[in-house]
C-alpha cells in the first residue's frame, strides 16, 4: 500500500505527497501532460526536444543543473508518446532548492537561442546513436507507421526524421511551452522524508503564483479498427533476418489491458515462457525473442520481436509463431501457468516500489490516468484475471486482420550500393 | 514578493553525516562466508553467490562465460525449462553474470518464497550437466549476436580500447571471436564447472529484509556443498599494453557517428591516488556539469553524452573517456577532450567548482546508500578488493578535504594527453 495525500493549488496544479521517513532523501517529480502524440505531423520530435530545452535555463535561473548538484541532487527526465516527466532526487534538507528550480522553469523558460541551437544538435546525435547508426534501429519507425494510419502514435518520440528536429525554431518553442507547460496541465509529486503540511507551504510559496494556463484539450484522431492484415518488407545491411509482429490492444485503462499484460508474460517473459521454449529451444527457429506491449494511454500494441536462426526463412518463422499463438487462442492456460504470471506480477510490483523515485513517478503517472490510487489496486486487478479472460482477450488480439508483420531482410550483397 | 533570483539556503552535503550501515557476517557449515545487510521495508531479498570464476580464471577463451551462462540450462533430473519454471513460478529472478574477475549467480525473490528457491540454487551448483543441445543453441545464437554487435561502432570501440590498454591476451583485454565460440566443448565446461563452481571458492552476499531463519535456510540448502570458503591464490598476469597509441578504425563505410575511446592504465583501488582521482574524474567527466559535458555536449553539441570513468578491476585498472560523436566532428571533439585535460593540468580547479563537485558526490553517496541492494553493492566492492573496513570513511574524508593543488598534481600525473590511447571507430 502506497500512502499519499493529494491537494490542488488554486491555479490547478495537482500535488501529491508520499511520506517515507525511512530515507534521508526526497524526490520531486513534475509530470507534464504532453507527449509525442500531441505533436503536429510536420513537427515531430518536438516534445522530446523541448524536454532538453527545459535544462537550458529559466527566467530567473541561468542554469538548472548546477544549483541542484550543489544541493547534493541529481536529476533526469524522459519523454514518451503520452507524457513528459522530470524528476530529481536530493537530500531532504535541501528540498526547497528543487521547488525553486522546478517552479521557475514552470513559470517561464529563458528561451535561449543558443540552448535551442545546441540541443537541436544534441538531439540529432541522440537520434543517430539510437536509431540511425545501429543495425535494426529503424524497426519501430517502420512498425509504427504500419500499425497506425491516423493516430499520432505513428511516429516515435525522437521524431519521424532528423529534419523536423533541425527545423525547430524559437517561436515553436515558446508556443509549445505556453500551451502545455502550465500548472493546469501538470502534476507535482513530492516523496521522501517530508510532511504534507510542509509540502503544502512550499508548493504554495513556489508554485502558487504561476498563472494557471489553459487546460489543454486533447482531441486526437482515433485509429480506426484494423480490418486486414498488413505486411512490410525491409532490406538492410544486417547480418540476420528479423521478424516483427504487432497487434492492436486495449488502452491502459480499458478492461482488456490486464489480460494483455499477462498474455505478454505467458508468451515471452523468461526461460519458461511459451514462445521461448517452443521456438528458441525446441524448434530452433528463433535466435532471439522479445514480447512486450506499449502500456500506452490510447490504444496500444502488443509486439513480438524476433531474430531468425541463420538459414530459416521468414514464412517458416511466421507460421511457427502463429501456430503457438493459435494454441493460446484455442485452449485456456493451465492454473499453474496463470498462477506463475500472477506471482511474477506481484514480485515485479514489489521490486519496482522499492525505489522512492519509482514510487513518485508511478503516483504521477496514475494521477495522469485519472486516479493516483490506481497504483494500489493494480495487483488486485491482475489477481482477478481468469483463464477464460485470457482466452477471450487472446482471441480478440491475435486475429489475422489485426496483425502487422514486418519482414526485416538481410540485403542481398549483389544489390548493395 | 518572492525573490526568485535568490537560491534557497542549502545545507552543504559535505557536512551531512553519512555512514555505511555495517554488514553482519557468519559462516556456513562448509566454511563459506556469508555477508548480510538488513535494510528496507519491502519483504524482498537479493542473494548473490560470488565465484572466483571470471575471465581471469579460464585457461581457454569463453570457458568462463559459457559455463556461467549454461549453469541453469539443465541438471541431472531437470531440463532448462523445468528449472526456469520452478524459479519463475515463484515470481523470482535467477540471473547469472560473468565478469573479468568473478562471476555470480543472483536470486531476487519475495521472502516468503525463499525456501522454494534455495534448493534450485543448490541443484545447479551440484548437478548441472551442460546438455550438448543447449551448448549448440547457445553457440549459434551468440555467434549471430556477435555478428550484429560487430556492426556497432561502440561495441568495436569498447573491445579495441581494452585490448590496447591491457593486451589482447590479458583477461581484461580479451574479447569473444567466432573461432573461440566454435572451440568451446562440453567436456571443458564440465571441468571448469567442477573446479570453479562445484568445489569453487564462494562468497555469499544477502541483502534485504532478512528472514529470522536465514542462516538456517542457507545452511540447509548450501551448507553441505563442497564449496571452498577461502580465497583462491591469484597468479599475477602482467598486462601487455600496445606501443602504438593512436588508432582510427573504419568499421562501416556508411557510418554517421564515431565511437571515441580514450584511455590509459591507472592504479587500482589500493593506490593512495585512487580516491583523489575519483574527485578529479568527476570534475573532468563524471557528472552532468562536468567539464567534458559542458564543453562537448552543452556548448558544442557534438554528442548526446560524454563520460569519463575509472574502470576498476581487482588487479589492474584504467581511466577512460568515452563518447559517440557525429562522424564529421570526431576530430574536433578529441581536440576539446585534450584541451580540457591540459586545462586541469595547468590551472587549479576553483573553490566554487570544487565545492559543487564535493556536494554532488556527497549527495550521490547519500542517495546510493538508500536501499539494501545498494548498500550491499558497496560492501561487495570493498570485500572483493580486500579494502579496510574504514574505506568508506576514507572516501568521505578525501571528498571533503582534497585541495585544488592536490587535484592539479593528480592531473599533471594522470591527465597528460600523450599518455593516453586514442581510438575512433566509425
Amino acid at each position: 500500500m502506497i500512502e499519499f495525500n493529494r491537494f490542488v493549488l488554486s491555479n490547478g496544479l495537482r500535488v501529491l505527497v508520499h511520506e517515507d521517513h525511512t530515507t534521508p532523501m526526497a524526490v520531486v517529480n513534475v509530470l507534464y501532460d504532453v507527449g509525442a502524440r500531441d505533436e503536429q505531423p510536420d513537427k515531430t520530435g518536438f516534445a522530446h526536444l523541448f524536454e532538453h530545452l527545459m535544462f537550458g535555463g529559466s527566467g530567473n535561473i541561468p542554469d538548472y543543473d548546477e544549483p541542484l548538484q550543489r544541493a547534493g541532487g541529481e536529476n533526469n527526465a524522459y519523454t514518451t508518446n503520452d507524457l513528459t516527466n522530470y524528476y530529481c532526487q536530493l537530500p531532504v534538507d535541501n528540498i526547497e532548492t528543487a521547488f525553486w528550480l522546478e517552479s521557475d522553469r514552470m513559470l517561464g523558460l529563458a528561451f535561449s537561442k543558443k540552448s535551442l541551437e545546441v540541443q537541436r544538435k544534441v538531439v540529432c546525435e541522440e537520434f543517430k546513436e539510437h536509431y540511425l547508426n545501429k543495425p535494426y534501429g529503424d524497426i519501430w519507425h517502420k512498425m509504427r507507421e504500419l500499425c497506425y494510419q491516423v493516430h499520432p502514435y505513428r511516429w516515435m518520440t525522437i521524431g519521424k526524421e532528423l529534419s523536423h528536429v533541425e527545423k525547430a525554431n524559437i517561436e515553436d518553442v515558446k508556443s509549445f511551452f505556453y500551451k502545455h507547460y502550465r500548472p493546469i496541465n501538470a502534476i507535482l509529486v513530492v516523496a521522501g522524508a517530508v510532511e504534507t503540511e510542509q509540502v503544502k507551504q512550499l508548493a504554495e510559496k513556489w508554485f502558487g503564483d504561476i498563472p494557471s494556463g489553459e487546460q489543454y484539450v486533447r482531441n486526437l484522431p482515433v485509429e480506426p479498427a484494423q480490418t486486414e492484415a498488413r505486411h512490410l518488407d525491409i532490406y538492410a545491411d544486417v547480418p540476420a533476418n528479423a521478424l516483427i509482429m504487432a497487434w492492436h490492444m486495449d488502452a491502459r485503462l480499458e478492461p482488456g489491458y490486464y489480460a494483455a499484460e499477462l498474455l505478454t508474460e505467458i508468451l515471452g517473459d523468461g526461460g519458461s515462457s511459451r514462445l521461448y521454449q517452443a521456438l528458441v529451444k525446441e524448434r530452433k527457429i528463433l535466435s532471439a525473442l522479445e514480447v512486450h506491449h506499449f502500456g500506452s494511454s490510447d490504444k496500444g500494441l502488443l509486439a513480438i520481436e524476433s531474430r531468425l536462426v541463420n538459414g530459416v526463412d521468414h514464412a517458416t518463422a511466421q507460421a511457427a509463431l502463429e501456430e503457438e499463438l493459435e494454441k493460446i487462442t484455442r485452449e485456456p492456460v493451465s492454473a499453474t501457468e496463470l498462477q506463475k504470471v500472477k506471482n511474477k506480477t506481484e514480485s515485479m510490483i514489489v521490486f519496482e516500489d522499492m525505489s522512492l523515485m519509482n514510487r513518485a513517478s508511478s503516483l504521477a503517472h496514475y494521477e495522469l490516468l485519472g486516479d493516483a490510487n490506481l497504483m494500489n489496486t493494480e495487483l488486485e486487478k491482475y489477481r482477478s484475471i481468469t483463464a477464460d479472460d485470457l482466452l477471450r482477450e487472446s482471441q480478440k488480439i491475435f486475429r489475422k486482420q489485426n496483425s502487422n508483420t514486418l519482414y526485416y531482410h538481410i540485403r542481398p550483397t549483389q544489390h548493395a550500393e | 514578493m518572492l525573490n526568485r533570483k535568490k537560491a534557497p539556503a542549502i545545507k552543504d552535503a559535505v557536512n551531512m553525516s553519512l555512514h555505511l550501515p555495517p554488514y553482519v557476517a557468519f559462516t556456513l557449515s562448509n566454511g563459506v562466508p556469508v555477508y548480510t545487510v538488513q535494510a528496507g521495508s519491502q519483504e524482498v531479498l537479493q542473494v548473490e553467490l560470488l565465484f572466483f570464476a571470471g575471465l581471469w580464471h579460464e585457461q581457454q577463451e569463453l570457458l568462463s562465460a559459457t559455463t556461467n551462462f549454461l549453469l541453469k540450462n539443465g541438471t541431472k533430473n531437470k531440463t532448462a525449462f523445468q528449472l526456469n519454471e520452478q524459479v519463475e513460478y515463484y515470481g523470482a529472478y535467477l540471473s547469472r553474470g560473468c565478469f573479468n574477475d568473478v562471476s555470480n549467480i543472483t536470486l531476487h525473490c519475495l521472502n516468503k518464497h525463499l525456501p522454494h528457491l534455495l534448493p534450485v540454487v543448490s541443484e545447479i551448483l551440484t548437478e548441472s550437466v551442460f546438455p550438448e543441445d543447449e551448448l549448440v543453441i547457445y553457440k549459434n545464437n551468440q555467434l549471430q549476436r556477435l555478428d550484429i554487435n560487430l556492426k556497432k561502432c561502440e561495441f568495436v570501440g569498447n573491445r579495441l580500447i581494452d585490448e590496447y590498454v591491457y593486451g589482447r591476451n590479458h583477461p581484461y583485454g580479451r574479447y569473444s571471436t567466432a573461432e573461440a565460440f566454435e572451440n568451446v566443448q562440453r567436456e571443458q565446461l564440465l571441468d571448469f564447472y567442477q573446479s570453479y563452481y562445484v568445489s569453487g571458492n564462494c562468497i555469499i552476499l544477502v541483502s534485504g529484509k532478512l528472514p529470522a531463519d536465514l542462516e538456517q535456510q542457507l545452511n540447509q540448502s548450501l551448507g553441505h556443498l563442497p564449496l571452498q570458503g577461502n580465497r583462491p591464490n591469484i597468479t599475477p598476469i602482467a598486462t601487455a599494453p600496445l606501443v602504438e597509441k593512436k588508432h582510427r578504425v573504419n568499421n562501416d563505410e556508411q557510418g554517421i557517428q564515431g565511437a571515441i575511446r580514450i584511455a590509459r592504465p591507472f592504479p587500482t583501488r589500493h593506490h593512495p591516488d585512487f580516491l583523489g582521482m575519483q574527485v578529479l574524474n568527476n570534475v573532468l567527466g563524471g557528472y552532468f556539469s562536468s567539464r567534458l559535458m559542458n564543453n562537448i555536449r552543452e556548448d558544442k553539441g557534438y554528442t548526446y553524452g560524454i563520460h569519463s570513468y575509472i574502470q576498476s578491476h581487482l588487479h589492474h585498472a584504467s581511466l577512460h573517456i568515452s563518447t559517440e560523436a557525429g562522424r564529421e566532428v570526431c576530430e574536433p571533439a578529441i581536440a576539446e577532450i585534450y584541451k580540457e585535460m591540459s586545462l586541469l593540468c595547468n590551472e587549479p580547479v576553483s573553490a566554487e567548482e570544487l565545492g559543487l563537485v564535493r556536494n554532488y558526490m556527497m549527495g550521490g553517496l547519500l542517495g546510493d546508500l538508500d536501499g539494501p541492494f545498494q548498500i550491499m553493492s558497496r560492501w561487495k566492492t570493498y570485500l572483493l578488493n580486500n579494502l579496510p573496513p574504514d574505506y568508506f570513511q576514507q572516501s568521505l574524508q578525501t571528498i571533503r578535504s582534497i585541495t585544488p593543488d592536490q587535484l592539479q598534481q593528480l592531473a599533471q600525473q594522470y591527465l597528460q594527453p600523450d599518455s593516453f590511447y586514442e581510438l575512433v571507430v566509425v
